[in-house]
């Protein structure tokens, strides 16, 4: 799936001084992500979700969003977070990609924050290989880091990997 | 847009697509004057209401290329040339209604050097009919020498009042001649007795009647139907599915309340609401050869730019699809017949130096099968060159070289499919264009289809997508299992069975496979919560359930469920692509109450059944690649011992029952052994080392053919199992066909073939099977060394040599070499070349198409065997069905010595 490849460069802001992104800001195990705000189409509570069994253990489950039929994506699975043990009720994050929607479970959703592209860094060498896959560099906070998510990315869940 | 612009303009560009076909077919066939007449009438209607518009550009350009159709009736030759600069025009046309259609005004411009070439080549014909039929004195008009014009014939006896077609012609060639130029001038002074002729006799009356400009006959066709805007009946369509999910709603909140006065306006809303689904639904029906009308052009102006013969054959033209699907795959299809045109075939001379005919084939088929159109497109060409799409797909780093090491030619061939991929080195004008299969995988994966790409290096490719029949509307019936809920298609459902443990109907097993007793026959069960592997362990109740009988093709199975709901009507949509790996699932659906659930697909279960392996064009193409590699079929074996400790095997297929008798009924008479079975006596066998039992039950293994049957001892019945019949020892014993491991025991693979002699000794040789002095020869082509070795024997004791091969490539060199062959007997299901491709090169090779071919196969359904008949097979007979092999190979050879 090399398609991604390219829709990645074009949606990353581009490199130029001052360029600022805004990022939709998520809880995951702990941890802070941020998912660029043009790629997400809304935020959601997740409710009636129908496991479906064989697929890949990524795929939560599959729901009904006002008629549409939502492929849900279980962000810990994906980014090898342990489960969630706390028994809160998901949030989900919906994205498209080429047509079809998705909904990616996340703990809790924060707020929107303006960055500037020059201040984001690469990914630290040591970064969790699961993680570092769909993680499109850090940006340091007051007090935390935040890990940019691809969503292209994420959503690359290979054949391999299903067919496993 | 003014209305009768717009009319006009989807008049015409229906009626110039026509064209475009009719021009090639014509060219191929230029006797054919009905199609002449069709051409044109067509520019002809065109010429009329341009003028009638007032678009002078158009009407001229239509006017001079009717002229030199015109000359083409009156017999002028037809020549490539002519053809082309008539399609020419045609395309000037077409840009000059594009331009039409976006500005509202005929453009600009001067058509001066095509309608100088038309009147020049009408001209040249002139010139080079009179050269060619010198004598016509010009004040002789009944021109006695009518040697190159077109005589057409009429294949029916003339009805009354009809006038036969050699006085129209003549009458026709009279006016036609008297006035030399221009000729639609000379059209209007019909002849008398025409003018008043009915619309029967078309092709008669159109040529005489050219000048009529509204043929009553048509404008009673036009009365008959409209035209709708596309997005009317696509709003109307999206209305109709929300109404039925209402519908759905209305229904569940009814089933909750029991006796409502609503219960009866409910049901009427349901059948009013099923029946304009489907009024609906017929509406957007079309025939997919709507969407192949342009391939004909594009492959005759392919076939003369790359130098190349084409010929390109479209089968099942009027399979029926969804309008929506339809649009979706119009320019994969076209995509990729040109691919076929130009990467696939070769040139002639290539083709000459390989041995093969000159003129290739593209072959475009479409059919139904288990609510799914199967498209194929193949061709007859190099195939795939793998080694180019390694290096390719190396370069573009899809894979390592070391991936790539590991994986078949099947998987490496699916690299095609991945974005930017093209392997031709040159780039020519035709493909290169920056559409690549990527597109067209996209666009199939869009509507829920899945494509497959199979190729014989030498031999050709071909590409089959599967869609679904439509993106709409199917009855299902909706189960409960491990504790969710699933939808089964109703059309494969044929009855619903409830188990019991102490009823007539309940599971029973031998050893882990559970069977149903139905109607005595054993119908395999596979609970649904382990094949989706979602068993709870909660309800292991394993004498009861419910039992969802279904069919799939010829294959009868039961679907263990824990509860069963009711039926609905579901809306189908596609499933994820992260999701339609999933064999086992056809879609998901939003039910009544509004949640999501799966739509099972019967065909994916008859595949873990192992029965169906033949579906190499069926499942998801992300597990294709996984199949090619288990491309051997999967057979199930009967496990059992007899005589000795070492486990024997044979096919359940060719077992008719298992019986367990009380031994007091087993008697001896004459020195063998009988026992009492449905009111006749039937023999009883016993393999080497066998005792019949002095107590208690005996178990046997039935065979019954042509109304007898015979029992076979043995000792315990083992097992059922699922294996790839891989018989790698071959035996020297009498009974045994040699030695398979079957679930890692080393086990003896009976011969079925050697013991029903023994119960009757004429089991083979009584059915009329006289073996004839000069005995016919059977090709035998199958992977399955089982098969092989089981049918040779039954052919040749029916009198026929048998020649085997083990695979399509052989059996083609065999063909190839110039050995006479009376039949060709194919397994379907076999790896690299499967039956219905070997069947159609052979039907390709001019030297063996008249070779009777009979397909063999596990699988026979309605489609497939329709499928088989497009292939070219004479017959489609079961495998296990011995009566019917040889009755048909009986027919097959008559009919060849007929012929010969």
């Amino acid at each position: 799936m090399t398609t991604t490849t390219a829709t990645t460069t074009t949606t990353r802001a581009p490199i130029a001084d001052g360029a600022i992104t805004e990022y939709v800001t998520t809880m995951i195990g702990g941890q802070l992500f941020g998912m660029p705000i043009s790629r997400v189409q809304d935020v959601f509570m997740p409710e009636r979700l129908t496991r479906v069994p064989l697929s890949s253990s990524d795929v939560a489950g599959v729901l009904n969003l006002r008629g549409r039929i939502v492929t849900a994506i279980d962000m810990r699975s994906r980014l090898g977070l342990p489960k969630n043990e706390d028994g809160k009720p998901p949030m989900a994050v919906g994205v498209d990609l080429r047509g079809e929607s998705y909904g990616l479970l996340i703990d809790s959703i924060g707020e929107v924050l303006k960055l500037a592209d020059e201040s984001r860094e690469v990914n630290p060498v040591n970064l969790d290989p699961r993680m570092a896959k769909m993680a499109d560099g850090v940006h340091r906070l007051d007090g935390q880091l935040m890990v940019v998510l691809d969503v292209d990315r994420i959503l690359e869940i290979s054949p391999e990997k299903l067919a496993a | 847009m003014d209305d009768l612009l717009r009319e006009f303009l989807t008049e015409t560009n229906e009626s110039l697509d026509t064209v475009d076909n009719q021009l090639v077919r014509f060219e191929q066939d230029p006797n054919n004057a009905k199609i002449l007449d069709n051409i044109f009438r067509l520019v002809h209607t065109i010429k009329g209401t341009c003028g009638f518009l007032g678009l002078p550009r158009l009407e001229a350009l239509a006017h001079a290329a009717e002229t030199l159709m015109g000359k083409f009736r009156d017999g002028m030759p037809v020549t490539g040339e002519a053809v082309t600069l008539i399609l020419t025009t045609i395309d000037r046309i077409k840009e000059i209604l594009g331009q039409l259609e976006a500005t509202e005004v005929e453009p600009e411009g001067v058509d001066e050097d095509l309608i100088d070439e038309l009147h020049h080549m009408v001209e040249k014909g002139m010139e080079s009919m009179t050269e060619s039929a010198p004598p016509i004195a010009p004040e002789a008009p009944v021109a006695a020498e009518p040697a190159p014009l077109v005589v057409p014939t009429l294949e029916r006896e003339l009805r009354p009042g009809e006038v036969s077609l050699e006085e129209l012609e003549r009458a026709f060639q009279e006016t036609a001649i008297e006035v030399a130029l221009p000729v639609v001038a000379a059209a209007p002074v019909a002849p008398a007795p025409v003018a008043e002729k009915p619309a029967a006799p078309k092709p008669v009356v159109k040529k005489t009647a050219v000048e009529v400009d509204h043929p009553e006959g048509a404008d009673k066709v036009a009365n008959q139907s409209i035209r709708v805007n596309v997005d009317t009946l696509e709003h109307l369509m999206t209305m109709v599915s929300e109404l039925v999910l209402t519908r759905n709603q209305l229904l569940e909140i009814s089933r909750r309340h029991e006796d409502t006065e609503f219960k009866v306006p409910l049901q009427r809303l349901s059948t009013v609401t099923a029946e304009l689904q489907d009024g609906v639904m017929k509406t957007r029906m079309q025939p997919i050869g709507n969407a192949w009308q342009k391939l004909p052009r594009i492959v005759r102006d392919l076939a003369g730019e790359l130098g190349k013969q084409i010929e390109l054959e479209m089968h099942g033209a009027d399979t029926e699809l969804d309008r929506q699907v339809l649009d979706l795959i119009k320019d994969p299809l076209t995509h990729m017949v040109r691919n076929s045109a130009d990467h696939g075939l070769e040139t002639p001379a290539e083709r000459a130096e390989n041995g093969k005919p000159e003129q290739g084939t593209i072959r475009l088929s479409a059919y139904h099968e288990g609510g799914h159109i199967l498209i194929c497109i193949a061709d007859n060409g190099r195939g795939l060159n793998t080694e180019r799409i390694k290096a390719k797909a190396i370069s573009n780093g899809l894979a390592t070289e070391a991936d790539i090491e590991k994986m078949s030619e099947a998987q490496i061939h699916k690299f095609i499919f991945a974005p930017g991929f093209s392997t031709a080195a040159a780039v020519t004008s035709v493909s290169g264009r920056g559409v690549g299969m990527d597109v067209v995988r996209t666009n199939i994966d869009q509507i829920g289809g899945t494509i497959d790409i199979k190729s014989v290096a030498g031999e050709g490719s071909s590409v089959t997508i599967k869609i679904p029949l439509t993106l709409a509307i199917v009855s299902a019936l909706i189960v409960e299992a491990g504790g969710d809920r699933f939808a089964i298609p109703q059309l494969a459902v044929v009855e619903l069975v409830r188990a019991r443990a102490n009823s007539e109907h309940r599971i029973e097993r031998i050893k882990d496979t559970p069977v149903l007793r139905l109607r005595n026959k054993l119908l395999p069960l596979m609970h649904l919560k382990k094949l989706l592997q979602i068993d709870d362990g909660s309800s292991a109740d394993p004498e009861n359930g419910f039992i969802v009988v279904t069919q799939v093709g010829s294959q009868t199975f039961g679907i263990v469920v824990d509860g069963v709901f009711h039926t609905e009507e579901i809306v189908v949509k596609p499933m994820s692509t992260k999701l339609r790996h999933i064999g086992m699932f056809s879609g998901n659906t939003i039910l009544g109450d509004g949640a999501v659930i799966m739509i099972v697909d019967p065909n994916g279960i008859a595949q873990e059944l192992g029965a169906l392996a033949s579906s190499a064009h069926e499942i998801a193409d992300e597990n294709a690649a996984m199949r090619a590699m288990n491309a051997e079929q999967l057979t199930s074996l009967l496990v059992f011992r007899a005589g000795s400790a070492q486990p024997k095997a044979v096919p359940l297929g060719l077992v008719t029952r298992l019986e367990e008798v009380t031994v007091d009924k087993v008697e001896l008479s004459n020195g063998r052994y009988m026992v009492q079975y449905r009111d006749q006596l039937m023999p009883l066998v016993q393999m080497e080392g066998v005792t019949v039992r002095t107590s208690g039950t005996q178990p046997i293994l039935v065979f019954a053919d042509d109304g007898r049957s015979m029992g076979l001892v043995v000792d315990e019945i083992v097992d059922i199992v699922e294996e790839r019949l891989h018989i790698e020892v071959a035996s020297g014993r009498e009974g045994i066909l040699g030695s398979a491991v079957i679930k890692g025991l080393a086990t003896e693979v009976i011969d079925v073939g050697h013991f029903l002699p023994m119960a009757f000794a004429d089991w083979f040789s009584r059915k009329e099977m006289r073996v004839s002095s000069t005995a016919q020869s059977v090709l035998l082509v199958d992977d399955s060394a089982f098969f092989r070795n089981m049918l040779s024997p039954v052919l040749k004791a029916a009198g026929y040599k048998v020649r085997v091969a083990t695979n399509a490539q052989e059996g083609l060199t065999f063909l190839r070499s110039g050995q006479e062959v009376d039949v060709i007997l194919t397994d379907i299901e076999m790896p690299d070349m499967n039956g219905f491709e070997f069947a159609e090169t052979i039907r390709a090779d001019q030297r063996l198409s008249h070779t009777p071919i009979i397909a063999l196969s596990a699988m026979i359904s309605p489609a497939a065997i329709e499928r088989g008949r497009l292939a070219g097979f004479h017959d489609y007979v079961a495998k296990f069905d011995r009566p019917g092999l040889i009755a048909a190979l009986k027919e097959q050879t008559t009919d060849v010595r007929h012929a010969a």
